[in-house]
């Protein structure tokens, strides 16, 4: 099993890095997280999608489609990727301790 | 781990043996130079031996800035074949109608070469030209050399697929508009929706400049834009008797198969009805030099689509029956946005825009994006006897 580690704390983690049990999260895990994706600093604009990720994960046990993340969160879609270059599935999920939305090609 | 001998894969041989080109012996010839390579023949041949794919499912990978692009693979029995463990596919943005010069592929290779398992598949189903087998550490930089060479990352996952097209004018007479110029055009236009998936579930736009849709996009695209005539087929008799002369069949291989009927050959002079004519493109196939599309071209644009993946397969239906060629463009964007603001206000997670139609019915899809419903639209408008008025219109 992979691991992640950030000033000392590991976590388990799958092979695109994201924490293996969605339990363990709690904010000083997304900023640990923020570090691997390309997210220097988590700022308000950060927490409001992280935190609705969050709680639609925990009311529903998905992840939302994007739609609904910009509709929610009032952010454009560009702006959810200049806040997570990597984006909201790879970026704002990883962060928000969800596990990886299954997606495909 | 060196290897000096590669290692047998005696199932994978049995690919060699038929009268075509084998993936098999492309493999191994870049086994030579390349170990990811050589673990892929490996895990290949294991893939066989067992009967089961070794290939996990999923995997997110991306480069910034983009969230589709790069489609992650990872296999699992890494410990075996460790240098696939990370064997991820970039899908790179095509030019209009797949026209390359040697050097932009040349460029391509070495980029590939320097990144990655060094081979590729021009061109994947999508049209994109794909780049098979990076790791995850090698994503960024082979990005940043492809955007340096003038190529962009084409769309995967819920995004709006790279557009694709038939060489159209560029190569051939048939074509009733410019492909090319359309593909192109639509490429640059939705960036956004290409790199940053937006959509409930992919969506594909093809183009072919004749009904014989060399793009196969009435079979697979969500939105098909397919060149067709108006007017009649333009007819030269005097070609017509040079067929005949030269043994042509024209009753039976031509009149007898045209679906419309509408043929008629005397053996001395051919009509054709063109109120019936269904636009098959057989008759102008068979008789290249004699037949030929009508000078009014435009295109006929379809919807709805789709490969079996989640669910069966799906055929086309007819949007637009016909729109002038100066206007192409311009109506498909404008149907585009209805079309999207429709599907991302109903369509559930992973529905195509044709299953969506499909669920709620295509009166309510038409009422959704705003377009009267036509004859032109159903494939036996004459057959059916049953009439459905709306509650409104019978007062």
């Amino acid at each position: 099993m992979p691991k992640y580690e950030h000033d000392g704390r590991i976590y388990e983690v799958d092979e695109d890095g994201f924490l293996q049990e969605p339990d363990l999260w709690n904010e000083t895990v997304a900023r640990d997280f923020a570090a691997s994706e390309d997210v220097p600093e988590m700022t308000d604009a950060h927490w409001v999608v992280v935190n609705y990720l969050r709680n639609y994960y925990l009311q529903f046990g998905i992840a939302p489609m994007v739609r609904k993340v910009v509709k929610e969160t009032g952010f454009k879609l560009t702006q959810i990727y200049e806040l997570f270059p990597s984006g909201p599935a790879k970026g704002a999920c990883k962060v928000a301790g969800l596990p990886k939305p299954t997606g495909c090609v | 781990m060196p290897e000096d001998q590669p290692k047998p894969t005696p199932l994978l041989d049995e690919l060699e043996t038929g009268p075509w080109p084998s993936f098999v012996t492309e493999i191994k010839r870049a086994a030579e130079n390349n170990p990811a390579s050589a673990d892929l023949l490996g895990l290949l041949e294991r893939s066989y031996q067992d009967r089961k794919g070794h290939w996990k499912h999923g995997g997110i990978v991306g480069v910034r800035g983009y969230g589709s692009g790069v489609i992650g693979r990872y296999n699992d029995i890494p410990d075996e074949f460790p240098n696939v463990a990370q064997f991820h596919t970039l899908r790179v943005n095509h030019p209009s109608g797949w026209f390359y010069t040697s050097d932009a592929l040349r460029t391509l290779a070495d980029i590939w070469e320097r990144h990655g398992s060094g081979l590729t598949n021009l061109h994947g189903a999508t049209g994109d030209i794909i780049l098979l087998g990076a790791r995850t550490d090698q994503l960024e930089a082979t990005f940043q050399d492809l955007t340096a060479a003038g190529f962009d990352l084409g769309g995967s996952g819920s995004a709006m697929r790279t557009p694709s097209c038939c060489v159209g004018q560029a190569r051939c007479e048939w074509a009733c508009f410019d492909t090319m110029k359309f593909c192109n055009n639509l490429t640059q236009a939705y960036q956004d929706e290409m790199h940053r998936p937006p959509f409930p579930y992919k969506f594909k736009v093809k183009a072919s400049g004749c009904p014989n849709d060399c793009v196969a996009a009435i079979a697979r695209a969500d939105l098909s834009i397919i060149g067709i005539w108006k007017d009649d087929i333009r007819q030269d008799d005097a070609a017509v008797a040079e067929y005949a002369a030269a043994g042509l069949d024209i009753a039976r291989d031509v009149c007898a198969r045209c679906p419309g009927q509408c043929m008629e050959w005397t053996g001395a002079h051919l009509t054709i009805d063109n109120r019936d004519c269904k636009r098959c493109m057989h008759c102008i196939n068979v008789m290249p030099k004699a037949l030929r599309p009508g000078v009014e071209r435009g295109a006929a644009i379809l919807i709805g689509a789709k490969a079996p993946i989640v669910q069966g397969a799906l055929l086309s239906s007819v949007l637009v029956p016909f729109v002038p060629e100066a206007e192409i463009e311009a109506t498909v964007r404008e149907l585009l946005a209805r079309i999207w603001e429709f599907w991302d206000e109903y369509g559930k997670n992973r529905e195509r825009i044709g299953e969506l139609i499909q669920r709620v019915g295509m009166a309510a899809f038409l009422d959704g994006i705003g377009l009267e419903p036509r004859p032109e639209m159903v494939a036996f408008p004459r057959d059916n006897p049953f009439v459905f008025f709306q509650k409104e219109d019978t007062k």
